[in-house]
């Protein structure tokens, strides 16, 4: 067995009644890119706060570096870098500042910190703003210090739960363009997202959770082969919804009706874009199946009560 | 597989050098706004000084402390630095930690970093008792400038007036352990603090409460802070300074450890 950085077994954390993970197991090789995708309640956030011994799991273990957590949090905290849902960068510092001062929670000497400063914020883009304050950044600029932050102590791990929610997508290209640079200098991420793109580009393996339960696990390319038919033709405009009950539904595998959309899943487009010609009033989208269908398809296109 | 127990919030406090970093993060933010914050912080209290102690002293004349008579500004000035010790304690404990526990989740970032909750909570209580000292020291400053008093044994009163500070660190922790919102803390001050300030001794002698009020007033820590520093304003040492300084560590340490499971509790989730 290939020593695994970060290791989780048989994870279960229940609140009240409510099970928030359950039975979960999942192991990170070094320079791996794990993302843990998932709708909101998931047990995401949970899993990331036992990873990092703030939650104490009702059954199971975290081992990280070959220690275990909760007993040696502050060893294996020494080695993590984090970037949490929300920001938690400190209002009253400019950017340097809070790289300094975070620094020092790593028991790091100030001149130690100093030297690394000018590097994490040119990694950052963020040279020019030293001595601004994170009130005067944009969203994109706060998650990259946030991220250059964490990155302070040199990490070998880095445990980024939802780095790029809420980033417009120059914003969210450039931290995966960050996220990639860390991933070539061999570090390990442990990723939690709600967008598939950041998940299919910046990820060697997924991990699908839903209601705290694992419910599919491998590279993403492979779980979509493994779920799906690889070809997808979106149909809509008015009388689309009709179609799903035609006879044009046998030219498809599945079908699948979402709001006023129909999705055909297929082996093979040709015949029924054929057929979909005698419709011209309906507009059609052929495409590849991608990981939006397949988290879809294993955790359904319900919204959410209590998301 | 192994079944984990979450361990008890009232187990003993794991504390360490990790709270250091801590401390210097709030005295780095402190730094930039010291001087606006330090008219903030002794202005008020010496204008009670002034007022009451001039204004209410020329009709009071002397008050007798432990068989001493003394003027009414010192009697006034004596107590009223523990007052503000307190204070400053318990405002930068309530809603300055708040802020930074709760409203900027400046605490769940450094639990991030290998410090643990144990030594935050370490660090800001040291920064509030800081604080108090802080405040402390600036007013002590201008009553040698008034000439109140000049008792060498002044020296003296400021490390105990630390320990004043820290008491009260302590007890205000736990009220922000159980806080939703800052309008919690004027409970804290409007029913705790100021009646406290009226049964302590502060603006006139015990003897003047009812015996029942007295007895309870015996238990204050106010009421204990007064009893340690008022003798060293009138260059004496307190006759019985075993029983406020028994007091003031229960409050200390008995505050900290609730604080500590309370803040526990509030993080476990």
């Amino acid at each position: 067995m290939p020593e695994s950085i970060l290791s989780v077994q048989n994870l279960v954390k229940r609140y009240g009644d409510a099970t928030a993970v359950s039975d979960l197991s999942f192991a990170i090789a070094p320079g791996e890119c794990l993302g843990v995708i998932g709708p909101n309640g998931a047990g995401k956030t949970t899993t990331i706060r036992m990873c990092l011994g703030l939650t104490v799991p009702d059954e199971g273990t975290v081992t990280a570096f070959g220690l275990p957590m909760p007993r040696d949090a502050l060893a294996i905290k020494a080695q993590l870098g984090v970037v949490s849902q929300m920001d938690t960068l400190d209002p009253d510092f400019n950017c340097a500042e809070n790289l300094l001062v975070y620094g020092r929670y790593f028991g790091m000497k100030d001149a130690q910190i100093r030297e690394r400063i000018p590097s994490l914020l040119e990694f950052a883009s963020l040279t020019s703003k030293a001595n601004a304050k994170p009130g005067e950044l944009s969203g994109g600029m706060k998650r990259r210090l946030s991220l250059a932050r964490a990155l302070v102590n040199n990490p070998r791990l880095l445990l980024l739960d939802e780095p790029t929610t809420g980033l417009d997508p120059q914003a969210r290209h450039l931290m995966w363009e960050r996220l990639q640079l860390l991933l070539q200098q061999g570090k390990s991420i442990l990723l939690t997202t709600h967008f598939m793109d950041e998940a299919e580009r910046l990820c060697h393996r997924l991990l699908v959770v839903d209601h705290g339960k694992k419910i599919a696990e491998g590279a993403p390319r492979d779980l979509i082969r493994q779920y799906l038919e690889p070809d997808v033709v979106e149909v809509y405009g008015s009388g689309a919804l009709a179609l799903a009950d035609l006879p044009l539904k046998a030219l498809a595998a599945r079908v699948e009706v979402s709001g006023e959309t129909v999705f055909f899943y297929t082996q093979d487009a040709k015949p029924l874009l054929q057929a979909l010609a005698a419709y011209p009033a309906l507009r059609t989208l052929h495409r590849p199946a991608n990981l939006e269908d397949l988290f879809l398809k294993l955790t359904g296109r319900q919204i959410r009560e209590d998301a | 597989m192994s079944g984990q127990v979450n361990p008890s919030v009232w187990r003993a406090p794991a504390l360490s050098w990790r709270w250091w970093p801590v401390f210097r993060r709030n005295w780095l933010v402190w730094k930039k706004l010291a001087i606006p914050s330090l008219v903030g912080n002794i202005a008020e209290p010496l204008m009670w000084l002034v007022a009451f102690g001039y204004g209410m002293g020329a009709l009071v004349g002397k008050v007798t402390v432990d068989g001493v008579q003394v003027p009414y500004i010192l009697f006034l000035a004596s107590g009223s630095i523990c007052m503000s010790a307190m204070n400053a304690a318990s405002f930068e404990a309530l809603y300055s930690a708040f802020s930074r526990m709760h409203v900027q989740k400046t605490w769940d970032g450094i639990m991030n970093a290998p410090v643990n909750l144990d030594d935050i909570v370490m660090a800001e209580m040291l920064w509030a008792a800081f604080k108090s000292v802080f405040t402390v020291t600036a007013i002590l400053g201008v009553m040698l400038a008034l000439g109140i008093s000049y008792s060498p044994k002044l020296l003296v009163a400021w490390p105990v007036l630390l320990g004043v500070g820290i008491t009260f660190s302590c007890v205000a922790l736990i009220f922000n352990a159980l806080a939703k919102g800052y309008d919690f803390f004027t409970y804290y001050f409007t029913l705790f603090l100021t009646p406290m300030m009226f049964l302590s001794g502060i603006f006139f002698p015990l003897e003047q409460l009812p015996a029942v009020v007295r007895d309870i007033s015996q238990w204050l820590p106010l009421t204990n802070a007064v009893a340690l520093v008022r003798p060293l304003f009138m260059d004496q040492w307190p006759v019985d300074w075993l029983r406020p300084v028994t007091v003031l560590t229960l409050y200390a340490v008995g505050g900290f450890w609730v604080a500590l499971a309370l803040t526990r509790k509030r993080f476990r989730a």
